[in-house]
């Protein structure tokens, strides 16, 4: 029996080949659809070919401003989550303090909590506040629920990381602040980046607790949610697909720069 | 350099570490010279590595002050001493090259160009080839170079070594031994070296301090530590030691007679680190290889004025340089003696009357209320 032997032979190959195509499939979707000239307001059947939508990709009203109100919000959220999950980290690995375990399991929460319930309850906390909803509260809310990653990400980082290597920094005429820069910061890189990116791609695309949150601002997966209920314009999908690649880009870099690092040492 | 050059010493007056309740540094003195080589001995949690941190700065003494020649440094940071640390897991730093490593130093203390220093250091570990390598590119050996090279480029005047050799296996570990020895005959710095190997204590070091549970017991040249232990835990720490119970007899002389089982026993008084008034309990020591084995049918060879003693070989294992045999005595169960393997007698197997002799110039005698024991369990547990 040739094919179960090759069959059998290339059995993880094939796995992995169909797994890979059910995480892109819907990726590839988008992106044909990005060429499609619908008819009429709804972009789910296809027509034709035409590029007018990628010549044209803030034709549609609104939908550029709210891209810009979502990336606003993602490098601000991004920054400022990271700068504290960072902070918080170092605290919880370094130091002894009361209630460090309480805080430890605490920091979790966000992540296991439903977003809706956090949604709801983040709304009745900026009402009672008499907080005004829109760009700063999304921003705070946002900083909240990326906080939990960034520092679950820079933590696992920091535990691994030898506490006799600031030693030899500090052994080897380095001051607290040198030791921080020139040691401490680069080897906990990874984990900041890691969180950072991660923060970075879940305030993006976050809609629930946006929406609960948003007052008139409008963010970009508002405007997408909004657009579907009376039309889904192709620019949608140019977008979709113009923030696939730049991820694809970002990735194809950072592994160029790795391996050429790895040649030269 | 010269020997009035002081600059270099290290001098610990008091020094003590407490955590809490727990002691781990009873308050000790201890100077050591300009340019040796010092070896800090003792199993672990003895307290050799807290009073190394203590002179890096890298621990805070509860009492006492330390000295690097005229400076009082004892409240300076780390890296405002002129000391460099070689650490057990060597401490490299992970992103950065080997270069880069062995530079940090010097780049912290701002100087300019370092390329040729680099070269240079990095020649005499003989890693010219992989400056631009990674540590983790690197063998536990090049590893243990790379931190060498890294502290003594900045030319501390005390260079610290904490278990340096202990990940190496015992190959590589006897190589890096002579290499760190002939390094600091090299340079002449003053290294302090903390280890749990006597035989790497020995090999290496002009001075051996031995410590056990927060104190220093003895301190003196290896041989001077091997000879003449001066406390039981010395005596089975480094190297075996046949420690015998005995009775002091009578004074003769330079010499202290002992009673020990139905015969008698010579020892050098100056020898004898317990008082010997008559009638005192005194633990006689002496070495496995100072000792010679007869046939109790020969024993009428035995030259006079030779410590004897009598027993039955219990066990005999060759291990081809010598023999060691355990020897079951009237006086002591296990009598250990190592005989060379020149001339061997046919007749000395388990089973076999013998009668064991030394010279007296060899038996050292140790206070008796101490533990008889002490110091053996550990060289077990770190030989396993």
């Amino acid at each position: 029996m040739p094919v179960v032997t090759w069959l059998k032979r290339r059995l993880v190959v094939i796995a992995g080949l169909l797994t890979l195509a059910y995480l892109l499939l819907p990726n590839v979707i988008v992106t044909v659809f990005s060429f499609n000239k619908p008819k009429g307001r709804f972009n789910y059947q296809w027509q034709q070919f035409s590029t007018s939508a990628w010549k044209d990709p803030c034709g549609v009203a609104g939908m550029c401003g709210s891209l810009s109100v979502s990336l606003q919000i993602a490098v601000w959220a991004t920054l400022g989550a990271t700068l504290l999950g960072t902070m918080i980290a170092f605290a919880l690995v370094r130091y002894r303090f009361r209630a460090r375990g309480a805080i430890n399991s605490l920091i979790f929460l966000p992540m296991a909590m439903p977003e809706v319930v956090m949604a709801a309850s983040l709304l009745t906390l900026f009402l009672n506040m008499g907080a005004q909803l829109g760009f700063l509260t999304i921003l705070i809310a946002h900083i909240m629920f990326c906080l939990s990653f960034v520092v679950t990400a820079v933590k696992a980082r920091v535990m691994s990381m030898d506490p006799r290597l600031e030693e030899a920094a500090r052994d080897l005429y380095a001051g607290p602040v040198q030791t921080f820069l020139r040691v401490t910061l680069p080897i906990a890189a990874p984990g900041i980046a890691a969180g950072a990116l991660l923060s970075f791609a879940l305030s993006f695309d976050d809609f629930i607790i946006t929406n609960f949150n948003a007052g008139s601002t409008v963010t970009f997966p508002m405007f997408v949610w909004g657009s579907a209920q009376r039309g889904t314009p192709v620019q949608i999908n140019v977008i979709g697909t113009a923030m696939f690649l730049v991820a694809v880009l970002f990735v194809l870099t950072s592994m160029v720069i790795g391996n050429r690092r790895n040649k030269k040492a | 350099m010269t020997t009035t050059d002081h600059s270099g010493d290290v001098r610990l007056t008091g020094i003590g570490k407490t955590y809490g309740s727990f002691t781990a540094v009873h308050p000790l003195d201890l100077t050591v010279p300009q340019g040796s080589f010092f070896a800090l001995l003792g199993a672990s949690g003895c307290g050799k590595t807290t009073t190394l941190r203590m002179i890096a700065g890298l621990e805070e003494p509860s009492c006492g002050t330390v000295h690097l020649g005229d400076q009082d440094v004892t409240h300076l940071p780390p890296y405002k001493r002129p000391v460099n640390t070689v650490f057990q897991s060597y401490a490299l730093f992970p992103h950065l090259d080997i270069f880069e490593n062995v530079a940090f130093g010097l780049r912290r203390r701002g100087v300019k160009s370092v390329k040729k220093q680099v070269e240079e250091m990095l020649e005499l570990v003989q890693l010219g080839e992989q400056a631009r390598k990674k540590p983790h590119q690197l063998s536990g050996g090049q590893q243990q170079r790379v931190a060498v090279a890294r502290a003594l480029i900045n030319h501390p005047k005390v260079l610290l070594l904490d278990e340096p050799l202990g990940a190496l296996d015992l190959k590589l570990r006897r190589q890096m031994q002579l290499e760190l020895k002939r390094i600091q005959t090299e340079v002449g710095i003053t290294f302090i070296h903390v280890t749990h190997d006597q035989e790497e204590a020995m090999t290496m070091a002009d001075t051996v301090a031995v410590m056990n549970a927060g104190r220093v017991e003895q301190l003196g040249a290896p041989t001077d530590l091997y000879e003449n232990p001066q406390t039981t835990f010395v005596a089975n720490f480094l190297g075996t030691s046949n420690l015998i119970e005995a009775e002091v007899d009578t004074r003769n002389g330079d010499d202290v007679v002992l009673k020990a089982g139905g015969g008698k026993l010579v020892l050098p008084a100056a020898r004898c680190s317990a008082p010997a008034a008559a009638g005192g309990k005194v633990l006689v020591g002496v070495r496995p290889e100072k000792i010679a084995l007869t046939h109790a049918d020969d024993a009428g060879a035995i030259p006079e004025g030779r410590n004897r003693l009598t027993g039955r070989i219990a066990d005999a294992s060759f291990i081809g340089v010598s023999t060691q045999y355990v020897i079951d005595s009237p006086v002591c169960d296990e009598l250990a003696v190592y005989v060379q393997n020149v001339e061997r007698d046919g007749r000395l197997v388990p089973g076999a009357d013998v009668v064991l002799h030394w010279n007296p110039a060899h038996t050292f005698g140790l206070d008796a209320a101490q533990d008889i024991d002490a110091g053996v369990e550990t060289v077990e547990e770190e030989a396993a």
